[in-house]
């Protein structure tokens, strides 16, 4: 399903033409919406039942009264999101108050419209522009500007810092993480992300699905620098340093509480959310069946696109209980010396590869 | 538009902050995430210990000494009453001597496992927190089981120990270490030897030998630049000739001698140290006798001084004691390892990073109760 087509089944589309598109587009965004948020309270129970298997303990398990107390803890993340929204909202004294009010919805909404060209099955996309990837890379990263006005007006230190930081560190992963779409881009000649997915049909090698991650060397480097600059992207652990909990107490949103601080926290899983699922279109197939030929119908391709996105954000939370966090020079070497040559060395090399076998 | 301003920003870290380990405060100076000074300001946790002591009869101060390094209590317990028992001229029986070394050693551990995990926080690792607490849990089964007590024991009294040992206890011990022992590789995997933990530590904060000894460091950090000094092998108290154990010392694996990793796995082998001494400790532990034998009628000890330092898991714990012949000390001074430490934090965290310098503070292991007393 389309805006467009959705344009063209109103009768009034004639008359009201503002209208018409502003319910279309009212008719998308409310399921994305309600998709982000019920998609985090799954994540966010997922990452306490995995981080808790990890640990070597139980995790939520319903002990308690009130709305956590249901079977296997599965309500815990729903009392979490009652208890931020009961929370008092303290805007501190000293804040820049327009700023402050406006900065969480800014980093929401950088997450929020990228769902807009992610490609959930054969038919279900919302809108599938000529230039979806180029689209996706860029609203991805306005995220930051909603960042750097949280931690500018919290008129915090902590703050101060966490915004810089994070300003850094997401401008600096934006780079080796377009260099490695532009592979896939070169070998797909569309920036469609329904086109880069219908590229990947069939198979490669005579028993492979034909996934541009298995199509040569060169596009496992791409693959493993987009996760990875993606993951950076996300503010995740070992790159968490933005919000550093055990150095700048919780960065940008130090002063942050209840329903503010949950937009923050939401953003963060719809981020993972997006960087998982381009990385899904546009290195493994996407809707496309891990056997090519059958299971292949749009409902089928739902699953196979959620399936694949869920177990790229489990690696992200398995990241996060793993590792030690970078320090905040190391992670732009990181970047800078290894990430970038590597990921301009990787579009020459796939360039040559083409030219020789291709 | 306003002036371009050059200065360097004054942050203050704490007293409530996540990783100042207690109620710690550091004025930091900064210039973006280059740190130029450190100022630690400490008394957040004072609790006026040496005046009580004046104000208490000798065997009083026992729980006092329980909450000053409340990480590692019984090797608190263990100095006061070490120095009290040398003071007097008591000779405790062999049974008490074993018990007390297998608690101090026990007790090593378990503030050893504490370090490392909080340590591992600092750095930005949570898992491998829950695995040495998961861990450490045991060893305070192990206490509750013998003196009821899991944190402040109060178990170690001037010529004896307040419980004898429970039914069982040597088998319970014996389990622990078999099921310890091959854990300490778990951690090893899983942090020590983790490329971004060892880049985040290996040659920061360098704590060169001859700067840790005029600041008077010791324990772990001083061992930890290299420098074999113990004072469990150096000044023998207790029973600890006895045993066969080394000092492991850092040898700059991975970076620089000194550096935060050093620090790090030197604390990791102390581990491996003690259970080795407990292993032997309780193949001799003598099966019976009476542990409140030699405990005396009334502590009055006679006039006059004495200074007697024990290695606690911090380092060189030493109590100064006066006695002017009344049942009541005329002073008691107590040298915490964890000030001195605290003390060079700025010598070596000058010129890093924020990020380094939580890294620093948190390799030095120090413990606010233990500094502010």
């Amino acid at each position: 399903m389309t805006v467009d087509q959705l344009i063209d089944w109103f009768p009034i589309s004639t008359t009201w033409p503002g209208l018409t598109f502003l319910l279309a587009v009212l008719i998308c965004a409310v399921p994305v919406f309600l998709f982000i948020a019920v998609y985090a309270l799954v994540v966010i129970y997922g990452e306490l039942k995995i981080s808790s298997f990890m640990q070597d303990k139980v995790g939520p398990m319903g002990q308690g009264v009130g709305l956590h107390a249901w079977r296997w803890g599965l309500l815990q993340p729903v009392a979490d999101a009652l208890k931020l929204i009961l929370k008092e909202d303290i805007i501190p004294a000293s804040a820049d108050k327009k700023l402050f009010i406006l900065a969480p919805f800014i980093v929401f909404i950088g997450a929020f419209i990228a769902f807009s060209a992610l490609p959930f099955s054969q038919t279900l996309i919302i809108a599938d522009m000529n230039i979806g990837v180029f689209y996706i890379l860029a609203v991805s990263s306005l995220g930051v500007i909603g960042l750097i006005m949280a931690g500018w007006s919290s008129n915090n230190k902590w703050s101060l810092y966490g915004a810089m930081r994070s300003a850094a560190q997401i401008i600096s992963y934006e780079i080796p993480a377009a260099l490695s779409i532009i592979v896939v881009i070169m070998l797909t000649s569309t920036m469609s992300m329904q086109g880069i997915i219908q590229y990947q049909s069939g198979f490669i090698w005579g028993f492979l699905p034909n996934w541009l991650i298995f199509n040569n060397p060169f596009m496992f480097v791409a693959f493993f620098i987009f996760f990875i600059s993606g993951v950076a992207e996300c503010n995740r652990t070992p790159f968490d340093i933005p919000e550093a909990e055990s150095e700048l107490v919780a960065g940008a949103f130090t002063e942050y509480s209840g329903m503010r601080y949950a937009f923050f926290f939401l953003s963060e899983y719809a981020n993972m959310f997006v960087v998982a699922g381009v990385a899904v279109t546009a290195f493994l197939g996407g809707w496309q069946s891990p056997i090519p030929g059958i299971f292949n119908s749009p409902a089928w391709g739902l699953w196979w696109f959620m399936s694949k996105t869920m177990f790229l954000i489990f690696v992200m939370i398995w990241f996060r209980w793993t590792f030690p966090r970078l320090r905040v020079d190391q992670l732009m070497s990181i970047c800078w010396k290894g990430f970038t040559p590597i990921a301009l060395m990787n579009i020459f090399c796939v360039g040559i590869w083409y030219l020789i076998l291709g | 538009m306003g002036v371009v301003q050059g200065d360097q920003m004054v942050l203050n870290i704490g007293p409530q902050h996540p990783s100042t380990h207690g109620v710690l405060r550091l004025k930091v100076v900064t210039d973006g995430e280059i740190v130029s000074d450190i100022t630690p300001i400490i008394g957040y946790l004072h609790r006026c210990f040496e005046k009580h002591c004046e104000n208490s009869t000798y065997e009083q101060v026992i729980p006092y000494t329980d909450r000053c390094d409340y990480i590692a209590s019984m090797n608190n317990n263990f100095g006061y009453v070490v120095a009290m028992e040398e003071l007097m001229e008591i000779k405790v029986p062999e049974r008490v001597e074993y018990i007390r070394v297998i608690m101090a050693e026990l007790n090593r551990i378990a503030s050893h496992l504490l370090a490392l995990g909080t340590y591992g926080l600092d750095v930005g690792a949570f898992t491998p927190f829950l695995y040495m607490f998961r861990d450490r849990e045991r060893i305070l089964d192990i206490f509750e089981l013998t003196c009821g007590a899991r944190l402040l024991y109060n178990y170690m009294w001037i010529g004896g120990v307040s419980h004898d040992l429970p039914v069982g206890f040597v088998e319970t011990v014996y389990n622990f270490l078999d099921y310890f022992e091959p854990k300490v590789q778990e951690y090893n995997d899983i942090l020590t030897y983790n490329k971004i933990f060892v880049e985040r530590t290996a040659d920061v904060g360098v704590l060169l030998p001859e700067v840790a000894i005029s600041f008077g460091v010791s324990g772990p950090n001083l061992r930890g630049s290299g420098v074999k000094w113990d004072i469990r092998k150096d000044e023998p108290y207790s029973i600890y000739e006895r045993f066969d154990f080394d000092v492991p010392v850092g040898q700059g694996l991975v970076g620089t001698t000194g550096d935060c990793w050093d620090r790090f796995y030197v604390r990791v082998l102390e581990i491996i140290e003690s259970t080795k001494v407990l292993r032997q400790a309780l193949k001799d532990i003598p099966a019976t006798g009476d542990v409140h034998q030699a405990l005396p009628k009334k502590i009055r000890p006679p006039k006059g001084s004495i200074y007697r330092r024990t290695e606690s898991p911090r380092g060189d714990l030493g109590y100064y004691i006066i006695s002017d012949g009344s049942p009541q000390p005329y002073r008691v001074k107590m040298r915490s390892p964890a000030f001195t430490a605290l003390s060079v934090l700025n010598e070596i965290s000058r010129g890093w990073m924020l990020s380094d310098v939580i890294a620093v503070l948190g390799s030095l292991d120090i413990v606010l109760g233990e500094i502010d007393r």
